[in-house]
């Protein structure tokens, strides 16, 4: 399989103050088009960190992130946005969707960076939504939705542009177990019936269960005996 | 247009917030185009003088009399083509808030110099035979109802009519006129001359200005000059300008009105800057989150700056549309105090611009903002 996402001698330092951190050490990582890898570790071991990296929100210190075939570590900021708009869907753990639009509006929102018509946006968010399992609420606003609701919208705006990546952090972390359960059998299902390639960062053993594979992370390196 | 249902329900965000600001700003603009438009309607009668005309007054005061024999010799200067008078009747109808700007004059002289002024020859000839007639201005007829034939009675705050020992003078309407390219102009009325010499107490053969039409405006000043010089050392020296000059002086013996209304409206759009900008500024510090997401998605720093400034335009041009036109409703109801019927459409058109100046200046440093936003700090909460 070819790699979607290949890191190689990426560092990644914060300055806060005079201080400066190091959060992540020389670290080399391929993801391969089509796994679901699950990034997990203790809270600040860098998993974030390495995820925004991959998902081009970041930049690294040091080192070359290539992600689907892209050199994104030198791109400008302009040509890095416009390559997430078209390579990533992004899910958070507080799903973050627009208060002041419905579900529809919230799922159209990564298409008006796109050139399609007004007819084929509203189609495709529709059938990013019936993916989700909630076209039947295309009408409502974040706050008439329950949370595990709130982030099927989220997975669908993340799907709708149909991204080469799906990047998760956490996505579960504001769920019960039921509907943890749901969430993480939908990206499940996103993976092995679409093809999609997804890379989750949890504390939740459970939740990385539904992974193909699972990465540690401590320190900011990956643990190698983890690492497949 | 596809981002304006984003920015639509974006302003809508807080309804409250968005519709206290909103009302602030529809009162700005309301005040902006009641007192411009105020302010336009002096300055139309400046716009408006007519070049080919001078006025000369005495140069002591635009109320000293000035004796009627010097027509001949004003009509004598080279480049002068016609001369006619007026004075100052200072009437009233019924009420002094019924200000009428009545004048007296020898109605063909006047209409030579004065040919905006429309009257139909058979009006025209009514007013000659009759002593006491009355030539109204369309808009002052309209206003008190008045008909062809119907006698009136002004007062004059000048004039005693040496007959009945008031300053209660009776007319008799015989026509009207209108004012070709200026309403405001209809305000008055004409009538004859001798009527008011004749039964005056004093003052008489005497005329308030004189309005002098030229045959080549480029020669105004010369000509001007020359009917100074006709009366220097007399006991009547005269004061000649353009009509413009004249036009001017006379509003600004009312009060500078342009620095007054620029000073108000220059404080009403100070204190709203503050105000639309502190808003919009809580706005986008209270949506950093949202903005984070946006630029998560794919929106550049520039389309999520566009988007803010954009949000601040949509404001205020809603509130600048309804204040605006709120102000040309209510426009009209001051017809009868500066005698303009419509709000300026330039007064709109500038309105607009303060608009459009207002968005960018209070949009500006939330737009700023949003675009320096770094996704990774503003998702993390720092």
């Amino acid at each position: 399989m070819n790699d979607i996402v290949s890191l190689s001698q990426v560092a990644k330092r914060y300055t806060r103050g005079k201080e400066s951190v190091e959060v992540l050490h020389s670290l080399d990582l391929k993801i391969a088009q089509g796994d679901f890898v699950a990034l997990m570790g203790p809270s600040g071991s860098g998993k974030t960190t390495l995820l925004n990296l991959i998902g081009g929100l970041d930049r690294p210190s040091d080192g070359d992130v290539t992600v689907a075939g892209e050199r994104i570590d030198r791109l400008s900021g302009a040509a890095l946005a416009r390559w997430r708009a078209r390579h990533v869907g992004f899910i958070f753990q507080f799903y973050n969707l627009m208060p002041m639009l419905s579900a529809q509006a919230n799922v159209e929102l990564p298409l008006l960076l796109t050139s399609l018509s007004a007819a084929q946006r509203r189609q495709n968010a529709q059938t990013a939504l019936k993916i989700v399992g909630l076209d039947d609420r295309a009408r409502h606003k974040p706050n008439e939705l329950s949370g595990g609701q709130q982030q099927r919208v989220a997975i669908a705006r993340a799907l709708v542009a149909d991204p080469t990546l799906l990047v998760c952090d956490e996505p579960t972390g504001d769920l019960d177990r039921k509907t943890a359960d749901e969430v993480l059998g939908l990206l499940q299902t996103l993976n092995r019936e679409h093809g999609k390639t997804i890379v989750m960062v949890t504390h939740d053993p459970k939740a990385a269960e539904y992974a193909r594979r699972q990465l540690h992370m401590d320190k900011g390196t990956l643990v190698p005996g983890n690492t497949p | 247009m596809k981002y304006f249902p984003l920015l639509w329900a974006t302003l809508w965000r807080k309804k409250a917030r968005t519709i206290f600001t909103l009302l602030s700003i529809v009162v700005a603009f309301l005040l902006y185009g009641m007192l411009q438009g105020v302010n336009a309607a002096f300055h139309l009668s400046i716009d408006n003088a007519n070049v080919n005309r001078l006025i000369v007054t005495s140069k002591i005061s635009l109320t000293e009399p000035l004796p009627i024999s010097q027509q001949q010799q004003i009509a004598s200067v080279p480049g002068v083509s016609g001369v006619a008078f007026a004075v100052w009747f200072g009437g009233y109808y019924q009420e002094p808030k019924n200000f009428l700007f009545a004048t007296p004059v020898n109605i063909d002289d006047y209409l030579h110099v004065v040919p905006e002024a429309k009257i139909a020859p058979e009006q025209v000839e009514a007013l000659k035979r009759t002593r006491t007639g009355l030539i109204v201005g369309a808009t002052q007829m309209t206003k008190y109802g008045w008909k062809v034939g119907q006698r009136i009675s002004l007062h004059s705050t000048i004039w005693v009519n040496k007959y009945d020992g008031t300053s209660d003078w009776p007319f008799d309407i015989v026509g009207t006129y209108t004012f070709s390219g200026d309403e405001s102009q209809e305000q008055g009325a004409y009538f004859n001359y001798n009527y008011l010499d004749e039964a005056r107490t004093f003052g008489g053969g005497t005329v308030g200005w004189w309005i002098v039409s030229v045959k080549d405006p480029h020669q105004s000043a010369q000509i001007a000059a020359r009917i100074d010089k006709l009366f220097e050392n007399s006991p009547d020296e005269t004061k000649s300008q353009s009509e413009k000059e004249f036009t001017q002086g006379f509003m600004k013996q009312m009060g500078d009105i342009n620095f007054i209304v620029q000073a108000i409206l220059g404080a009403v759009f100070f204190t709203l800057l503050f105000l639309t900008g502190n808003t919009m500024m809580q706005s986008v510090r209270e949506r950093i989150p949202e903005l984070a997401v946006l630029k998560t998605l794919g929106f550049t720093d520039a389309k999520v700056t566009v988007l803010v400034l954009a949000e601040s335009l949509l404001l205020c041009l809603i509130a600048a549309a309804v204040g605006l036109g709120l102000a040309d409703l209510l426009f009209p109801m001051l017809k009868n105090t500066i005698g303009v019927v419509r709000l300026p459409s330039r007064v709109i058109l500038s309105g607009a611009s303060v608009a459009v100046v207002l968005a960018l200046a209070t949009g500006g440093l939330p737009a700023l903002r949003a675009r320096r936003l770094v996704i990774v700090d503003a998702l993390a909460g720092r």
